[in-house]
């Protein structure tokens, strides 16, 4: 197990935190000291250069223009790639998980360059946004089933170095395939907001174990609560339909299995 | 009546001087404010009972006759209201991440004002958001009023070219267009709205920076309409509630005071009000439509400065905020089902009540049986 203390990097939470994404990195640091762990959590600004040494690295969600600002700014930055290619972890959510892939289309349906670190190519989705409550069950990753919120108009495509973090039971995710999210060994990018490590205690425990080894365990009631009050809400419109699917009355379903 | 006659609003506002009150935290207040101060010259109407998009608005066109109108605005609707009343002042307060599940980006809506506002005479606008600023410059006057704003995350990003907009104290400027943070015609220091002419002790009734903002912007606008700002802050400063918000109700020897934060900005400033003491606190927290069915955006405001006090959560997303206050390091929150209950689990005397909009409108149906 690793000794020193866990440095956590929030990449640029000034323009890629719309939807609380900086939660994040609050709920890492609560789960590493639950354990006793030293934690800290270093934000990257703007103008800083991206650490080269941390353990775990946080990208989150922004608008359309933030995105293309924290696109210039991490262009040209080797420090990211490399520590993911020297074991670290990182989490990357919506605008943030777009940019660690090798392209993403704009709003302006403008092809842009990401970084590559993924295997994965964004588009926008066809039809509405993508707007609501998001229930998977994890299979890339053996995490349990998944909570969260998705807001975006982007799908993903994932290329063979890749593969997809969950199965969705409700909601849109990457728009194919009833996948939600890719994990790519250290990397793990998602659409879920929420903010998702602290909706998702077991995938919050999975990146801190890839850096720290084992962890002891930490049962937190009110996480577990919220785990499954949320899972009841996104079960929901489902269970409402379920008559009228019975009756053969429902309508189109909102892209669900 | 909207359905039935489209061009009702536009023949309701004729020969009529329509003032509009919008952004995303504060119209109510600012609203009321502005009235009280226009009552000064004679006669005024608003839409004081919150209906604030197209059916409300034209049903209290419709209710009076009053050659003076204020007509709070949605932020959604204020290009509609524009259209359709030709205001002769706009006053624009702040724009900020409302309800993101309907309304994805900021940026779209002070795009759709500054649209809008072209066809406007004046404006009276907040020169602390560069949102507001982008767009207010769109119209053939402004009036600039720096109020300061304690939000500033939805203002890293240029509004007008996609540049990074630095924030240096109360300065804003974007170093790729020049956006920048206009000079004040009025502007706070302390508790004083200052002018180049005028120097005002605001000791408004109401509490916190917000409101201190609210009434800059309402006195603003007053002395634009011809009300000497004097005589202006006279008629705000002892406003002690405005549709309930900051009311005070008693339940059993608690005395609850109930403000409504209904986005993170709001939540901000409403915290800021309790900052300085140690008073009890009950925060109720929904997510209906109204409220934005994504609270993710909690984790954007700092709660950890509540530690050292009682807190008790209640709402339909108690437990959203019971884990939010636990991840910023608070302990031994308690959880109920009703404010009522939560007042009666807190010792007797002061308490307030910071809710969301749906939760603030229950809190207040409870407390006033």
């Amino acid at each position: 197990m690793k000794e020193s203390t866990l440095s956590v990097a929030l990449v640029f939470p000034e323009v890629l935190s719309t939807y609380g994404d900086r939660g994040n990195a609050t709920a890492l640091a609560h789960r590493a000291r639950g354990r006793g762990l030293d934690c800290r959590v270093i934000k990257v600004g703007l103008h800083d250069p991206v650490p080269r040494t941390a353990d775990v690295y946080l990208l989150g969600g922004g608008e359309d223009a933030a995105m293309l600002l924290a696109r210039e700014h991490l262009r040209g930055q080797r420090s990211l790639a490399e520590a993911v290619a020297a074991g670290a972890a990182c989490f990357a959510v919506c605008a943030g998980f777009q940019l660690l892939g090798h392209e993403f289309v704009g709003p302006d349906a403008i092809t842009r360059s990401g970084l590559g670190i993924l295997d994965v190519r964004s588009r926008r989705l066809p039809g509405p946004r993508a707007v609501g409550e998001v229930l998977a069950e994890s299979t890339g990753l053996d995490v349990g089933f998944l909570t969260g919120f998705e807001n975006h108009q982007g799908d993903a495509l994932l290329g063979p170095a890749a593969r997809p973090l969950a199965r969705l039971l409700v909601g849109t995710g990457n728009g194919h395939d009833h996948d939600e999210g890719v994990v790519q060994g250290t990397v793990v990018g998602t659409y879920m907001h929420g903010p998702a490590l602290v909706r998702n205690d077991r995938l919050a425990d999975h990146l801190l174990a890839t850096v720290v080894g084992a962890l002891e365990p930490f049962d937190d009631e009110p996480v577990r609560r919220l785990r499954l009050e949320r899972r009841n809400a996104a079960l929901r419109p489902l269970r409402r339909r379920w008559p009228l699917r019975r009756a053969g009355l429902a309508s189109r379903e909102r892209r669900q299995p | 009546m909207l359905a039935l006659a489209p061009e009702a609003p536009r023949i309701l506002a004729q020969s009529r001087d329509v003032l509009a009150v919008s952004g995303t935290n504060g119209k109510t207040t600012t609203t009321a404010y502005l009235t009280a101060a226009l009552a000064t010259l004679g006669p005024v109407d608003t839409n004081d009972d919150g209906a604030n998009t197209a059916a409300g608005i034209t049903t209290s066109l419709a209710a009076g006759t009053a050659p003076r109108v204020v007509i709070e605005t949605d932020e959604r609707w204020l290009p509609w209201l524009i259209e359709a009343t030709k205001p002769s002042i706009v006053t624009l307060l702040n724009l900020s991440r409302d309800q993101l599940h309907r309304h994805h980006e900021v940026a779209h809506l002070a795009h759709a004002w500054s649209d809008a506002l072209c066809s406007v005479p004046h404006v009276v606008a907040s020169a602390s958001d560069p949102a507001v600023v982008m767009a207010a410059l769109a119209a053939r006057k402004q009036t600039w009023v720096a109020v300061g704003s304690r939000w500033t995350q939805d203002g890293h990003v240029c509004p007008r070219c996609g540049g990074e907009c630095v924030h240096e104290g109360a300065d804003w400027g974007c170093d790729v267009c020049g956006l920048c943070k206009p000079t004040p015609d009025w502007w706070l220091e302390g508790d004083e709205l200052v002018s180049k002419q005028f120097r005002l002790p605001l000791r408004l009734a109401l509490p916190g920076e917000v409101n201190r903002a609210n009434a800059a912007m309402a006195v603003a606008t007053a002395a634009l309409a011809g009300v000497e700002p004097s005589q202006a802050l006279a008629a705000v400063r002892d406003i002690a509630a405005v549709a309930g918000r900051y009311a005070i109700a008693e339940h059993q020897g608690r005395r609850a005071r109930v403000v409504l934060a209904k986005n993170p900005a709001g939540w901000l400033e409403s915290l800021a009000i309790v900052a300085g003491t140690t008073e009890p606190l009950i925060l109720a927290f929904n997510s209906e439509g109204v409220d934005g069915r994504d609270p993710s955006w909690l984790y954007d405001v700092p709660f950890d400065h509540l530690g050292g006090r009682r807190v008790v959560v209640t709402g339909r997303r108690a437990t959203d905020m019971l884990v939010r206050l636990e991840m910023a390091g608070l302990t031994d929150i308690a959880s109920t089902t009703d404010v009522l209950t939560a007042l009666e689990m807190l010792p007797e005397g002061d308490v307030t009540v910071i809710a969301n909009y749906t939760a603030f409108q229950e809190a207040r149906r409870v407390l006033a049986r």
